[in-house]
């Protein structure tokens, strides 16, 4: 089992080289960088005094040199204008649209998009497995019918506009200020008990909001698999053992319906990042969500680059824990192996 | 005394057509420490009858009249009327498991994957026995012992997927005994298993019946596992009980039509070679029209058209990793030489796993063999097979067809039967669209379907009416040859007649060869004009039918045949003789039999035109392409 955990974690950093490599290229793909569109825009508009200035900016940056030597410089592989200082190193990069160093322009945001991340993940877990089973135990009941019907609701809403009655809502119901994941009063100050419990009670909204079309799909999936499990032979055969119905379905088919349940976790966290940023926008929650977007827009590299691999990275511990969760639960897994031989 | 009696059970299914009557007005009895066989064709309504006496009727089902009575005798417990009972309330489920237990046909899937087998066996005792945990564990044990599994101790801790289907089956039984049940149901308990494993199984089934003294109700529609097994059989029909009787009584002097007719449909090693089967519904083959348009086949009538000569085929079980764990492979098909001549009927036998389903897919090129050569004559002569590209190959493709062992799973659910059958015809280029559906039509009835069913989906059909599609789609290029996957063990024994006399009807008509693979050795006796024997990937005796029947060499082959429940009372199984060794292990085999890896299983002629695999006899001459 250690064996397994040591090479699951140990597969994980070609992957995540590979991955830098893509998101790299891809980012780079457009012509013309952050820099050279600034000198043209200058240019045209006549101006020439500060152009030296940005040819200074592009050999600092290193982005005067071939692609493959750019992308090594980023990663920390290679000596650039400053020796070796790329990720490997701890430098996340410049920004330029900020005019900071990465880690402070998404610095602030990083655990706050962990913390909402994981809510909603919770969020949809908690929702839609008691929900899930509810479904599938009562198949074409009123109740199946009313949780489908919601469901569907749940899908099609858009987002935004969910996020924006709520907020709404919230605000005349409970007096909760209107947009970000805390009270204006505690933005930049340190870290305190009211901070805190002002982030939780502004994190329901964006969980509800965020995690509705999950909750949607997964009590789906779970509806979908606990039916397919609960007509197999092995149900039966318990119940031929006199096994009580709750204890059966705990036991048998649930356990084997919630290897799907778990494989999701990884999916979620790329979709959920994705997914909310334009909740993000319309609700002004301080994650990279927005801040990728304009540097998306915008060509700053090393910040969009530096994002997206930290969504990768999330990813990829998602996938862990989920596989890891898999070998626990499911012995084919965890023995599988030993069975062929 | 009777453990469970039956009185004028009717039951209904309620339907989007309507209600359906699944079991009508039947009355029979199970006594004390008696085996009753319920026999029938599917559909009967013979698995309703055990759901009915397990509580375990699905929902839209309805007792419309009649009583159920169990009774236990051993734990006292006076006759309770089951049809009466509410199905999930706890007076259901403390007899469940407790006073009757039931066995399944698949063993595959009747045990949790994700539970140990001592786990999901200590569970039944755990409810009903009044025992804990650790009590739960020392009873399953002590079942495990009883029921001989090699290592109870280890099997206790084991998941399912670690185990063979037949030691699933032993655990399934285990489960089923643990709690003393007065009555256990055994619904098809072995269909899905091997021969030998099959006559395993029943002599355990007998062996704790004696011990336990309880009652068997077997639902089976074997009528070898009844003449053996079975000390009363009901007969059952369309939910109607049409004869019943004692096991005497009904094989020395069946009354009723029907029980007459399945009889006559069921293969026995005992027939002449020009007796026909009778099937219960016979199809009348049409040939004419399909005669004329065949590719004629150039190779004359008992030359060689097929030749494996020492095919090899290796699957890699896991791929070595970069750590350096290295492949594991296993070995399919180990140094196979075979001719299958022109025009006559080869049956290939083993067990499952024995690699034969891997050598017809060899021939049919539908995967690549490791070493060795398959050589085909398409009229010019002995050719390789691996060579054929572009057009011959396409050729080949025309005259070399398969049919599937599951007609649920090899017909496209998606596609009309008119799409599948005519599939082949657009693929091949063959003839203009008027002239396909023509085609069609003519192979529709030439398997004694309604051409007017071409616009249905498979779905529509029954099992044996699938596969006739299934033979038809084979038989649409003209093929000259034909592999048979197990085409009958999946169907019922008289539609299993019907079949059988279809595929001979063809080949008489349609001059053609076939392959036949089965494990089901009387099917194989019937059908086939030489049998070939293999085990473990090698081919271990080949000969005449009729030769390698009554004078079989190879201990494998001898033990196979005597696996084989005949439905006759005269012949029953030697239940003493079945050992716990098995007889599928080469290295255990007597000399000069005895087979170890790295042994090439050459095939030696120890009599005439019967050639078996004794490397010990080996005297180099006769090496090669024997056979």
């Amino acid at each position: 089992m250690i064996y397994y955990i040591v090479r699951r974690i140990v597969t994980m950093i070609p992957t995540l080289f590979v991955i830098s490599f893509l998101i790299f290229f891809i980012i780079e793909l457009p012509a013309g960088d952050y820099i050279s569109n600034q000198v043209a825009a200058l240019k045209s508009s006549g101006e020439s005094a500060s152009i030296a200035k940005l040819e200074f900016m592009r050999k600092e940056f290193a982005l005067d040199r071939p692609f493959f030597e750019r992308y090594l410089i980023w990663v920390g592989l290679w000596s650039g204008p400053h020796g070796f200082d790329g990720l490997l190193q701890g430098n996340w990069g410049w920004s330029f649209e900020f005019a900071k160093p990465v880690e402070e322009v998404i610095g602030p945001t990083l655990p706050l998009t962990v913390i909402l991340n994981f809510a909603t993940i919770l969020f949809v877990y908690v929702v839609s497995f008691p929900i899930g089973i509810y479904s599938a135990t009562r198949q074409y009941s009123w109740g199946d019918y009313g949780f489908t019907f919601l469901g569907y609701i749940g899908l099609a809403t858009p987002n935004f506009l969910l996020g924006l009655i709520m907020l709404y809502l919230f605000n005349i119901w409970f007096g909760l200020s209107v947009g970000g994941l805390m009270a204006p009063e505690y933005i930049d100050q340190p870290w305190s008990v009211a901070k805190g419990l002002s982030v939780l009670a502004h994190l329901i909204v964006p969980t509800v909001v965020i995690g509705t079309s999950g909750t949607a799909g997964m009590i789906r999936r779970l509806r979908a698999n606990l039916l397919d499990e609960l007509h197999k032979q092995y149900v039966t055969t318990g119940r031929a053992k006199g096994l009580k119905e709750g204890r059966l379905l705990v036991k048998y088919p649930l356990r084997m319906a919630l290897n799907p349940f778990i494989a999701d976790i990884g999916n979620l966290i790329p979709s959920l990042v994705s997914g909310s940023v334009i909740v993000s926008v319309v609700l002004n929650l301080p994650t990279v969500g927005p801040v990728l977007l304009s540097a998306l827009q915008s060509q700053d590299q090393y910040l969009a680059g530096f994002i997206l691999l930290f969504v990768a990275v999330l990813t990829l511990m998602g996938m862990l824990v989920s596989d890891l969760l898999l070998a626990v639960l499911d012995p084919r897994i965890r023995l599988g192996g030993r069975a062929a031989s | 005394m009777d453990v469970l009696s039956i009185d004028g059970l009717t039951v209904d299914f309620k339907t989007a057509e309507g209600r359906v009557r699944a079991v009508d007005n039947v009355s029979f009895t199970v006594p004390q420490n008696r085996t009753v066989a319920l026999v029938g064709e599917s559909g009967s309504g013979k698995t309703v009858i055990s759901q009915t006496v397990m509580g375990l009727l699905p929902a839209s089902a309805e007792i419309v009249s009649g009583k159920v009575l169990l009774a236990d005798p051993a734990k006292d417990i006076p006759p309770v009327d089951i049809a009466g009972l509410d199905r999930k309330g706890p007076q259901m489920r403390q007899l469940r498991g407790n006073n009757v237990a039931i066995i399944f046909q698949e063993p595959m899937t009747s045990l949790s994957p994700l539970h140990t087998i001592g786990d999901q066996i200590g569970e039944a005792a755990l409810l009903h026995r009044n025992v804990d945990a650790q009590q739960a564990r020392e009873l399953t044990r002590e079942m495990l012992r009883l029921v001989h599994f090699p290592e109870p101790d280890r099997a206790l801790d084991s998941f399912p997927f670690e185990l063979s289907g037949g030691l699933r089956q032993r655990a399934m039984i285990a489960m089923a005994m643990i709690c003393r049940p007065a009555l256990l149901i055994a619904d098809e308990p072995t269909t899905a298993l091997d021969v030998t494993i099959q006559a395993e199984i029943l002599k355990l089934i007998k062996d704790v019946q004696a011990e336990l003294q309880m009652s068997v109700l077997m639902v089976t529609h074997d009528f070898g596992v009844v003449a053996n097994m079975a000390d009363e059989v009901v007969v059952i029909y369309h939910g109607r009980i049409m004869e019943k009787g004692t096991a005497e009584q009904l094989f020395t002097n069946p009354r009723h039509d029907y029980l007459k007719a399945l009889l006559n449909a069921v293969p026995s090693f005992h027939m002449d070679k020009n007796e026909r089967l009778v099937p219960i519904r016979p199809i009348e083959v049409k040939a004419e029209d399909l005669k004329k348009s065949g590719v004629e086949c150039k190779v004359e009538p008992g030359a060689p058209l097929v030749e494996m000569r020492d095919v090899t085929k290796r699957f890699t079980l896991r791929k070595g990793g970069i750590l350096g764990t290295r492949p594991k492979t296993m070995t399919a098909l180990d140094s196979i030489n075979l001719t299958i001549r022109r025009g006559e009927c080869l049956g290939l036998v083993g067990e499952s796993g024995s690699g034969k389903t891997t050598a017809a897919k060899a021939i049919l090129r539908a995967i690549d063999i490791d070493d060795g050569e398959i050589l085909y004559n398409r009229g010019e002569g002995l050719k390789d097979v691996a060579h054929l590209s572009g057009a011959d190959l396409m050729d080949y493709r025309r005259r070399v067809q398969f049919i599937f062992q599951d007609p649920f799973s090899s017909l496209n659910p998606r596609m009309t039967v008119n799409d599948i059958l005519s599939e082949p015809l657009q693929i091949h280029d063959v003839g203009t669209p008027d002239e396909q559906a023509e085609r069609v039509r003519s192979l529709m009835s030439l398997v004694g379907l309604d051409p007017r069913f071409l616009r249905r989906y498979p779905h529509s059909f029954s099992g044996g009416q699938r596969q006739r599609i299934g033979i038809a789609r084979a038989l649409a290029l003209n093929p000259e040859f034909i592999l048979c996957d197990e085409p009958t063990s999946a169907l019922d024994v008289s539609v299993q007649a019907q079949i059988l006399n279809l595929l001979q009807d063809l080949k008489r008509d349609l001059n053609l060869t076939y392959l036949f693979v089965s494990h089901n050795l009387a099917v194989v006796d019937y059908i086939a004009d030489r049998i070939a024997v293999m085990c473990r990937g090698r081919i271990v005796e080949v000969g005449a039918t009729r030769e390698v029947v009554s004078n079989p060499l190879h201990p494998y082959t001898k033990a196979l045949l005597s696996a084989v429940p005949e439905p006759d009372l005269s012949a029953p199984l030697d239940f003493a003789a079945l050992g716990d060794k098995r007889a599928s292990e080469p290295a255990a085999w007597p000399e000069p039999f005895r087979l170890v890896d790295g042994m090439v299983p050459a095939l030696v002629e120890m009599e005439k035109e019967h050639f078996v695999c004794a490397p010990g006899l080996e005297t180099g001459a006769i090496r090669g392409t024997a056979a």
